[in-house]
């Protein structure tokens, strides 16, 4: 046996080039087809049944997992191009309280407000966070904490919108499969597009303005617009998951500011690997329903599920995604040596 | 040679804390023409660049071009109005091929209105001007990663990422510095032949040699003023140019 170890050895390949590249089609056999597709439509056929599939509570749960989702989408879009959001609450608030609001005094029905408050949410989170674009890192980042809580206690303190209590009995979507399916989609809708613009040149220049902005500023390109931009886009995906959420759970309070919502898709998109959008919707697919499985465990969940991230970002600094994706691009053989 | 005024720049000053980077400084540019600036090491060229075109706001004076004051404007404005800079540290993308650093001047506005509808797809146009620095198309560098080029290829492709925006005025920040000998020999033709095009040019070099072969007029920095403008010669027999420079080569 040793001898044999001794003159073989395990070698990492990378496979061609032809079956890797994302905008070359000669593909040869259906092998190749296959390796391409796959890895791409099995997700989706995955999520599209496992409504069916799941209990009751877990599909619950597998639609919160797509909130924090989008919402982790929406924070790798920004820190694509150099905005490190801590603020994801806000966008949800946002989108979450146009929605009630509309619902609530006016009985408008969620297809009516959910693109309203989609629009409407990005706009504004466009509008309010544009005086602080030129602001970098950790600057921006503070101000982006700040918001939700802004406005948490604007409506704590003021009563209006329900106040504390809230707004309740709001317009459901209609009885069945509509509005899970509606968030599942819009996930699914949200990471393909969100891929796609990334590596197109409207993506490249969001990346340039993270690389080196004064360089995309001798360009003659207006970083600050672009930036905006970029909030309106993930203000919006923001806005529609809290828009979402409110007609899905037919209430809207000041709980939709929450940390929560601003920590936890950092936290996921750190997990699955940030920059590829495909890391984001990996990281809340395993954190969110991971948090879920950890309530049984009482007082220390909190600690556990902590613990777990820890760990997990120990071993794979990469992040998840980037693991997977470099290894499913290898394959292992044994060649002889000497 | 020499056209109606494109840029004029009136007593501009800059400190920086304590130090004085420019002060005073005024000067007026045709169309068309070729300017040299030269200075040693810390008397503010850069600095000069850097208020032009935006990167540095001044603490007092005014930078006119084409009729316009640009005092203080944003650097994407002063570019997209056509005063287009390289850096002397070039600002490049590492990790994007070659080619794709051109999508990015390419993707502004000022280039979509410039070239209208005659517009081809980007990459092709990309690989074109790389083609014109001298990056061989039928080879692999336009495609290979940024930053795996030679410190040569780079400056050229700052260059073309200049060039890309098709500029009104063209301020190169010390081109040549790090450059081999035959690197210079090749890209100094270039130069001289958007001149010839009718492009106008400032160019701040360490070489002077280079420098005065093709430049029209020379200005002489030292201590953030201006000590010397004129033609090559007129400068380099002035006392003072003299003095500034002594101790550093002097090549006619
Ligand atoms: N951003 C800045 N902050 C503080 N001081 C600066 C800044 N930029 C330039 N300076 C100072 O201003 C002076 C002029 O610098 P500048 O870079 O313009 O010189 P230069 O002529 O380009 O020199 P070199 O030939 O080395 O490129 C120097 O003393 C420099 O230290
Ligand atoms: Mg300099």
């Amino acid at each position: 046996m040793a001898e044999i170890e001794a003159r073989y050895r395990k070698k990492r390949l990378d496979r061609g080039i032809k079956a890797r590249a994302d905008t070359i089609f000669a593909i040869a056999s259906r092998r190749e087809i296959l390796y391409l597709i796959l890895p791409r439509v099995l997700p989706v056929i995955l999520l599209l049944s496992l409504p069916f599939l799941l209990p009751v509570y877990w599909g619950k749960v597998l639609v919160y997992a797509c909130i924090y989702g989008l919402l982790a989408l929406s924070w790798d879009f920004l820190a694509a191009c150099g905005l490190f959001s801590l603020g994801q609450a806000f966008f949800l608030g946002i989108g979450a309280y146009i929605a009630g609001g509309l619902s609530y005094y006016f009985h408008w029905s969620p297809f009516i407000t959910l693109p309203i408050a989609t629009i409407g949410g990005g706009v504004i989170s466009a509008a309010l966070l544009s005086p602080v674009v030129r602001l970098r890192g950790v600057y921006f980042a503070m101000v982006t904490l700040m918001l939700p809580m802004l406005f948490m206690k604007m409506i704590e303190t003021t009563g209006l919108l329900g106040g504390t209590h809230g707004l309740s009995a709001l317009k459901p979507f209609p009885a069945g499969w509509t509005g899970t399916y509606l968030v599942i989609g819009l996930f699914w809708v949200c990471l393909f597009l969100f891929r796609r613009i990334i590596n197109e040149d409207y993506g490249l220049v969001l990346r340039a303005i993270r690389d080196d902005d004064r360089a995309v500023m001798s360009a003659a390109i207006n970083i600050y617009w672009r930036k905006i931009q970029a909030l309106f886009i993930a203000g919006a995906v923001g806005s529609f998951a809290g828009a979402f959420m409110t007609h899905h759970y037919q209430f809207v309070g000041m709980s939709a500011f929450a940390l929560d919502f601003s920590i936890l898709p950092v936290a996921a998109v750190t997990l699955g690997g940030p920059g590829t959008f495909a890391g984001a919707a990996l990281g809340s697919m395993i954190l969110v329903p991971l948090s879920e499985a950890l309530r049984a465990l009482g007082g220390m969940r909190m600690a556990i599920y902590c613990v777990i991230l820890i760990l997990s970002v120990i071993a794979l600094p990469e992040g998840i995604f980037h693991y997977i994706e470099r290894k499913y691009h290898q394959f292992e053989k044994l060649v002889r040596v000497g | 040679m020499k056209g109606e005024e494109i840029l004029k720049v009136e007593s501009l000053s800059k400190h920086f804390g304590g130090v004085q980077a420019i002060l005073d400084f005024g000067f007026l540019l045709r169309k068309g023409e070729f300017l040299g600036v030269i200075g040693p090491n810390g008397s503010g060229k850069t600095t000069l660049v850097n208020l032009i075109t935006g990167f540095v706001k001044p603490n007092s004076g005014k930078v006119i071009f084409q009729g316009k004051d640009i005092t203080g404007k944003m650097p994407y404005t002063i570019a997209a109005l056509g005063i287009v800079r390289t850096f002397q540290m070039v600002r490049l993308f590492y990790n994007l091929p070659a080619y794709k650093n051109l999508i990015i001047p390419l993707s502004s506005t000022r280039v979509k209105k410039l070239r209208g509808g005659e517009y081809g797809e980007r990459d092709d146009v990309a690989v074109d001007l790389l083609d014109d620095m001298g990056f061989e198309r039928d080879s692999f560098v336009p495609y290979k990663l940024a930053g795996s080029l030679p410190h040569g290829y780079l400056k050229r492709l700052d260059l073309a990422r200049a060039m890309a925006l098709r500029p009104d005025l063209l301020i190169l920040d010390e081109l040549f510095s790090g450059m081999a000998m035959s690197e210079v020999a090749s890209t100094l033709p270039l130069i001289e032949k958007f001149h010839e095009e009718g492009l106008t040019i400032i160019m701040i070099e360490h070489r002077l040699k280079e420098l005065f072969r093709v430049v029209d007029r020379v200005m002489v920095l030292n201590f953030g003023q201006k000590i010397a403008e004129g033609s090559p010669q007129e400068v380099m027999n002035t006392e003072e140019v003299r003095k500034a420079y002594l101790g550093t080569e002097v090549e006619g």
